[in-house]
């Protein structure tokens, strides 16, 4: 089977734990969750072999180059990032309910990036511009950022639907204690914060190699300059004004919507960035 | 930072207002959103392609709002100016406060903080405090680079400390910020940017501006030798590749081939790698022959372009007038094309187009004789970007600290931790608290890990002492 093939496959796998994470949240039942856990394992193992074996199928094709250069392969290495971030998360802090918020971000990547009829799978030679070392490091630190932004999300979205628990026995009382909520988030948000500047820096450093200049304020530069603002806003209001809770959990949700709108939104605005529409 | 709103002295009043998160708050959010004006509104059109998009009435109000080269405007540059003003001016209100408490050479400790801490871990041990010491003190100062032992008259305190530099970490990365702007200024006032496109062969020594359209003289010579493409099986674009000589006094210094994404270096002056195109073809080889065998001929000439050819028998003449990279038939492009004007001796005058990519195009037209390019000369320019910009270094040193400064400041904290053993008859007590200035809940967990260790460390040996 190709990469393909098994990238599909891991769609349904993450369907899959997507969907017994929510069961096992919703229905309060624990065995569903620990098996949502292994299907999200065996999903993000999937994921990672789809990865490699499609570097592998590059060089069989005699084209050799890392996976990271078009829709399809960024949204690929999206979903694994958010599969392993989020992973990682629920074994150091033991709560599968976070799973219903963040896994169905993973499984939503890989999907789109599986059945959009928009997006081609084919492994595609490198035009000149993306032949750099610096593509790779710079789709990397952008898409760990990006991860670590998403769960970020999902983490807010938590928090605000617990605020409004009002009895005891509601299913979101199952979630972990606001104070956990908050403090995850804001630990996503700098781990995203770091990767997203070093993503801008490092995407600075290839366009002044391949052209002169490190910034041109071309569209995607820019809303990546606007996330950047945005979560440089929340950093210091939680910080120095001591924002806490609900308003640093709004303004994640804002910085997501940034995110994706520099991930998205910039290819229906005028503009030359090497990921164009049809991947 | 002090709050001095009351102040009448109106120069504290300024200095105040740049000291205030609020306005780094209000700024930043204001850069977010007034960016998305120049995504939204292609930047730097002409005037022409403007009022058709907007309209006269909204042309002229974007216009007068600079938002079609937004990014250079006044009011985008001074947002940018008050945004380093106020870096500047709060961490200058601050630093002196962080550096007292970041310089001291004997960390300060009040124990009862520790002890009032409600995260703190108790422990019972049957050794003695003095033996307890002994086993804490190495352990405690190998984990923290500052390790002290206070007696007391009920026991012993340890405490420990790391990373108090790590409260600078802030001021590192408003520092990297400085460091980008101050490297961006240096760039746009010593800097250029221009492009140049170089027909194989020749040699230039000015390129064109990119900002101002100014001609702009290098004193030095770019030569062009070679310039070639290559394509991958699928059509796409593999290489681009320019044969580059540079020339001083006409006498050749420094040759390189570039590519997208390695330019040239020289004296600073980078040259990349940017577009190309073909030139008109000079000279061509045209095949000429009549439609219907038996009457026939079939004959190759030699030409160039305005040069016409006599048929045979005197059948007419063919002109190619023209070369163009573009050629348009039935409203589709196809491509490259010589274009020409066939006057057989009987009847109209006819252009023909000749396009590279169909050699038999012609054959179309159903007229009495085919004409084909059998050969022609092909020549290429290169588009190369020349660009200065004494600036990067200093930004690439502000992309460094930057980085590190995040780290230091998201990831490394200022942790603390106070052990007390006090004697309780014959064993001990032993309290273990600790706080750090981040990452509260990571901290809480390590104390718990670190007092497990020394619960085992204060029984494993003798448990019976
Ligand atoms: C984009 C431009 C920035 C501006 C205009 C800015 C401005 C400020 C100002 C005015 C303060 C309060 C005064 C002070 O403590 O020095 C502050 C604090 C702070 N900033 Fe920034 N900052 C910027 C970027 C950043 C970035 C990218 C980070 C990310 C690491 C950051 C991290 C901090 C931190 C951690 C503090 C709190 C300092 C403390 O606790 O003493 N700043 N910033």
């Amino acid at each position: 089977m190709n990469s393909s093939g098994i990238l599909s496959i891991t769609t349904f796998v993450y369907a899959t734990a997507a969907f017994l994470y929510i069961f096992a949240w919703v229905f309060k039942k624990d065995f569903p969750g620990k098996v949502a856990t292994w299907v999200a394992s065996v999903g993000l193992a999937g994921n990672i072999s789809g990865f490699i074996l499609r570097w592998i199928e590059s060089y069989q094709m005699g084209i050799g180059r890392a996976p990271l250069s078009n829709l399809y392969e960024s949204l690929v290495f999206f979903a694994l990032t958010i599969a392993l971030i989020y992973l990682v998360i629920e074994q150091k802090y033991r709560n599968r309910t976070m799973g219903a918020f963040a896994f169905p971000l993973a499984f939503l990547a890989l999907a789109y990036a599986s059945l959009s009829p928009n997006i081609s799978d084919r492994i595609q030679p490198l035009v000149p511009a993306l032949k750099s070392n610096w593509l790779i490091a710079h789709v990397v630190t952008c898409f760990i950022g990006y991860a670590a932004f998403a769960i970020a999300f999902g983490l807010s979205i938590m928090f605000i639907l617990r605020q409004r628990a009002k009895t005891e026995g509601s299913i979101l009382k199952r979630f972990p204690e606001p104070r956990v909520l908050d403090e995850l988030t804001y630990q996503l948000i700098m781990l995203g914060f770091l990767f997203l500047s070093i993503g801008i820096i490092t995407g600075a450093v290839w366009a002044n190699s391949a052209w002169g200049r490190y910034w041109g304020w071309d569209p995607k530069e820019t809303w990546s300059l606007i996330t950047w603002f945005v979560y440089s806003t929340l950093i210091h209001a939680r910080m120095m004004r001591g924002w806490h809770g609900k308003r640093i959990a709004w303004l994640s949700i804002v910085g997501f919507m940034a995110v994706m709108f520099t991930y998205f939104g910039v290819n229906l605005l005028p503009g030359l960035h090497s990921y164009g529409a049809s991947g | 930072m002090v709050k001095n709103e009351t102040s009448p002295d109106p120069k504290n009043r300024i200095w105040m207002f740049f000291a205030s998160v609020k306005l780094t708050v209000a700024l930043l959010l204001t850069l977010a959103v007034t960016s998305i004006i120049g995504t939204v509104i292609p930047q730097n059109e002409s005037p022409a392609a403007y009022v058709n998009a907007y309209g006269e009435n909204l042309y002229r109000i974007f216009s007068v709002l600079n938002f079609f080269d937004m990014y250079r405007s006044w009011w985008f540059q001074l947002l940018i100016i008050f945004l380093t003003i106020n870096v500047v001016v709060c961490s200058l209100e601050r630093l002196p406060k962080t550096w007292k408490i970041v310089s001291v050479k004997v960390p300060p400790f009040n124990a009862d903080r520790f002890r009032d801490d409600n995260s703190k871990v108790d422990f019972q041990s049957q050794r003695s405090v003095q033996t307890l010491r002994q086993a804490f003190e190495p352990f405690i100062c190998k984990k923290f680079n500052y390790c002290r032992v206070e007696e007391t008259d009920k026991g012993v305190l340890l405490f420990g400390e790391k990373g108090r530099w790590t409260r600078l970490g802030a001021y590192i990365v408003h520092m990297s910020i400085i460091f980008l702007l101050v490297g961006a200024l240096i760039g746009s006032i010593y800097g250029f940017e221009g492009f140049v496109n170089i027909p194989e062969g020749q040699t230039v020594n000015q390129i064109r501006l990119r900002n101002s359209n100014e001609i702009y003289p290098l004193d030095f010579d770019i030569r062009c030798d070679r310039f070639s493409v290559s394509f991958y099986e699928t059509g796409t674009p593999k290489e681009y590749r320019s044969a580059l000589t540079i020339l001083e006094e006409e006498k050749p210094v420094l040759q390189k081939d570039i590519i997208v994404n390695d330019p040239l270096s020289y004296k600073g002056i980078n040259i990349f790698q940017s577009s190309y195109g073909s030139l008109p073809s000079e000279s061509l080889t045209l095949s000429i022959s009549s439609r219907e065998p038996q009457l026939g001929f079939n004959f190759v000439k030699e030409t160039k372009i305005g040069e016409p050819v006599e048929l045979p028998d005197g059948k007419g003449s063919v002109v190619i007038q023209d070369y163009t990279n573009s050629a348009q038939f039935g409203g589709r492009s196809i491509g490259e094309a010589f274009i020409g004007v066939l006057t057989p001796k009987e009847g109209e005058p006819v252009q023909v187009i000749l396009p590279l990519r169909f050699p038999n195009f012609d054959r179309m037209r159903q007229g009495d004789f085919i004409i084909a390019v059998q050969d022609y000369e092909k020549k290429f320019y290169t588009g190369l970007q020349v660009a200065y910009d004494p600036g990067v270094p200093v930004v690439y040193l502000g992309f460094i600290v930057m980085i590190l400064g995040c780290f230091i400041t998201f990831f490394i904290s200022h942790q603390r931790i106070c052990i007390e053993v006090i004697r309780a008859g014959n064993s001990s007590r032993v309290m273990v608290a600790g706080t750090s200035n981040k990452n509260k809940l990571g901290m809480q967990q390590k104390i718990k890990r670190i007092s497990e260790k020394l619960q085992g460390m204060s029984q494993v040996n003798s448990p019976t002492t």
